[in-house]
């Protein structure tokens, strides 16, 4: 209790120094939780790749594309249980800033492939009857205000011209990592476009979707693929959609690395600085260790209020840190819903930051408490007298 | 003095200390005895190594030869943590500056020593105001040190020095930092600790008038105890 007591006054006799120290560890431990939120909803985002699904793209390049022909002899593969033909539209809603991933997927499979987008079966049914038919992710919809049955214009970069739909459903992801965002409209009414506009560009499918059964079996699937289509014109290149979309990202995933040693140098640096503001408070007060030993203390008593003020001055930045943290995601989460579709902070990273928190307070002790529980009394005594 | 009961005695100590590649002697062989209720006044000149000696039988400090017995314990055997223990119940110390903790209350900094003993809060309470009482501080022991004068944070120091009740008490220089009429007042609480508590002190003076409170006064020059 005494010594709760003489921590806690030592806390605040530089009211200055220990705010300051403290606004620092929350600063640091509010940056290191945003940004492993960020890494961790990255890698979730991969994960959440379904893998009862995989892709069939060409083998040279995701820039060349497939035969519509394929489609049967693949769907013949014994284990696929669907297949849909799917084109990256890659559509501008009304400026390049408003940025969402839009697709052109065969209608009749999709809601098949993409099992964790819940719609209500009047929806499925209304956007199978209409050729020109959208079905948008539920933050879309509610970014750009738009209800079943509004129109929306996207203008084609990769296959020109204006292109009109009508919001035929806006689904819910069946967990809270599924990404609702994304736009997907009917393959048919695209292909059938081209073969008026543009006949040469018909019939071209960027990548097929291709559901399986049994996960475990996709890659041996994969290969069975892969070899229908061996020394053809257009090989395959067949994955699952997580290794898929790793491949896509294998640049980002560089990034989200160095973002995550940043989390950790930012923790370096708040320790570093902790650890000099410890060392200098504990220079101060060197004479009064002395003294306290002299009256029979001995170094665990304080080592003790060395590292009990270096923790607590850590832990309290790293609560307010921690605390802040949620408002901050909060904030994420509505400003920039297109980068980040869910920005939860991970009940995992808020134990990090605490972990982070105590590590700061830890390792800025150390040097203190070891000046302050080897010195000599005689040496201690020397400082002031 | 050999009917008397011997509180400290020094036989063959010596001390040197490191400086650089140098090895320079700080005490050479003191050898001398004090008895229990005496008050001796140690003097000499700045840098003759009167804190040092004064450390030494303190067990704060540790003799590279020789054997400081202090009451019937031979504290040069003593390791670390058992010279602690040991200076706990045996010692009150009492600084030129002090030594106070500026975070603590006059009432706090009294109790520090006994957080150490096995006392109870409540026993805790009655002794530190048994102590204030002695150093008449009583209307006092809410202010900080730095809200006391000199003086008074002397006083609340000797009360930190008798409040486990030690039998020895060393002060170094205890008026070194004061007024006259403060240094005054405190050598009448020393005068009576010794008088009506029966403490043995051993105090590094260098002011004569302090030193006439003292039974005994020996000088110590160049690290040599000299004959009184
Ligand atoms: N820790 C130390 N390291 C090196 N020299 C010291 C140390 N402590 C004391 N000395 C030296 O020992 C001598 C005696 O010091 P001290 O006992 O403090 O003298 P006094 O108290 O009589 O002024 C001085 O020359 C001092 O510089
Ligand atoms: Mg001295």
């Amino acid at each position: 209790m005494f010594m709760l007591k003489l921590i806690f006054r030592n806390v605040f006799r530089h009211k200055l120094r220990s705010t300051l120290t403290v606004v620092g560890v929350a600063v640091a431990i509010l940056a290191f939780g945003l940004l492993r939120t960020l890494v961790g909803l990255w890698y979730l985002g991969v994960e959440s790749s379904s893998s009862t699904r995989l892709v069939t793209r060409n083998a040279i390049s995701l820039v060349f594309s497939l035969p519509l022909s394929y489609k049967e002899r693949i769907r013949q593969v014994p284990g696929v249980t669907g297949i849909g033909a799917m084109n990256w539209f890659g559509g501008v809603y009304i400026s390049e800033k408003n940025f969402f991933p839009n697709f052109a997927i065969e209608a009749e499979p999709f809601f098949d492939l993409y099992p964790e987008f819940r719609l209500t079966d009047e929806e499925k049914k209304s956007f199978l009857r209409d050729r020109q038919g959208a079905i948008v992710g539920r933050k879309l919809a509610k970014k750009y205000g738009w209800k079943v049955g509004d129109r929306v214009v996207l203008k084609g970069t990769i296959f020109p011209g204006q292109w009109e739909f009508t919001v035929r459903g806006i689904y819910k992801g069946a967990q809270r990592s599924t990404d609702e965002t994304q736009f997907f409209f009917s393959w048919d009414y695209l292909n059938e476009t081209m073969r008026r506009t543009v006949p040469r560009r018909a019939d071209q499918i960027g990548i097929y979707v291709v559901g399986v059964a049994n996960p475990e079996r996709a890659a041996e699937i994969s290969e069975n693929i892969d070899i229908l289509f061996k020394n053809s014109l257009a090989e395959t290149m067949t994955e699952t959609e997580k290794a898929f979309q790793l491949s896509f990202v294998a640049m980002t995933e560089a990034i989200m690395v160095a973002i995550q040693i940043v989390s950790y140098v930012v923790i370096v640096i708040i320790m570093v600085v902790a650890a000099n503001t410890m060392a200098m408070t504990a220079r101060e007060r060197i004479s009064e260790y002395a003294t306290m030993k002299s009256l029979g203390f001995k170094w665990l008593h304080i080592a003790t209020v060395i590292a009990g003020e270096s923790l607590f001055i850590a832990l309290l930045g790293g609560a307010v840190g921690v605390g802040l943290t949620f408002p901050f995601s909060g904030i994420i989460e509505r400003e920039l819903s297109q980068f980040f579709p869910v920005f939860r902070v991970e009940l995992l990273t808020t134990f990090m930051q605490i972990m982070a928190a105590v590590v700061v307070g830890t390792v800025a002790a150390i040097f203190p408490v070891w000046r302050g529980s080897t010195i000599t009394i005689a040496d201690g005594l020397r400082r002031i007298g | 003095m050999s009917e008397r009961e011997i509180a400290v005695r020094m036989s063959g100590v010596c001390k040197s200390y490191q400086r650089g590649s140098q090895n320079v002697p700080v005490l050479e062989d003191i050898n001398f005895e004090i008895a229990s209720g005496e008050f001796l006044a140690l003097m000499g000149p700045s840098g003759s190594g009167k804190s040092t000696l004064l450390n030494l039988l303190a067990g704060i400090d540790k003799a590279d030869s020789g054997i400081i017995t202090v009451g019937n314990c031979n504290i040069t055997s003593l390791d670390d943590s058992e010279l602690a223990d040991w200076r706990a119940a045996n010692v009150g110390f009492i600084f030129q500056f002090y030594n106070l903790i500026p975070v603590l209350t006059a009432f706090e900094n009294i109790e520090l020593p006994l957080l150490l003993t096995g006392l109870t809060r409540r026993e805790r309470r009655e002794h530190v105001l048994a102590a204030l009482e002695v150093v008449s501080l009583t209307d006092r022991m809410d202010h900080r040190p730095s809200q006391l004068s000199g003086g008074q944070q002397q006083r609340v120091a000797i009360a930190r020095a008798i409040i486990t009740d030690p039998a020895i008490l060393v002060a170094d220089e205890p008026t070194g930092d004061l007024d006259r009429v403060s240094a005054g007042e405190i050598m009448d609480l020393m005068d009576h600790m010794v008088s009506d508590f029966g403490k043995t002190i051993i105090m590094v003076t260098h002011d004569p008038r302090a030193a006439e409170k003292a039974h005994v006064v020996r000088h110590l020059e160049k690290g040599i105890l000299m004959e009184s």
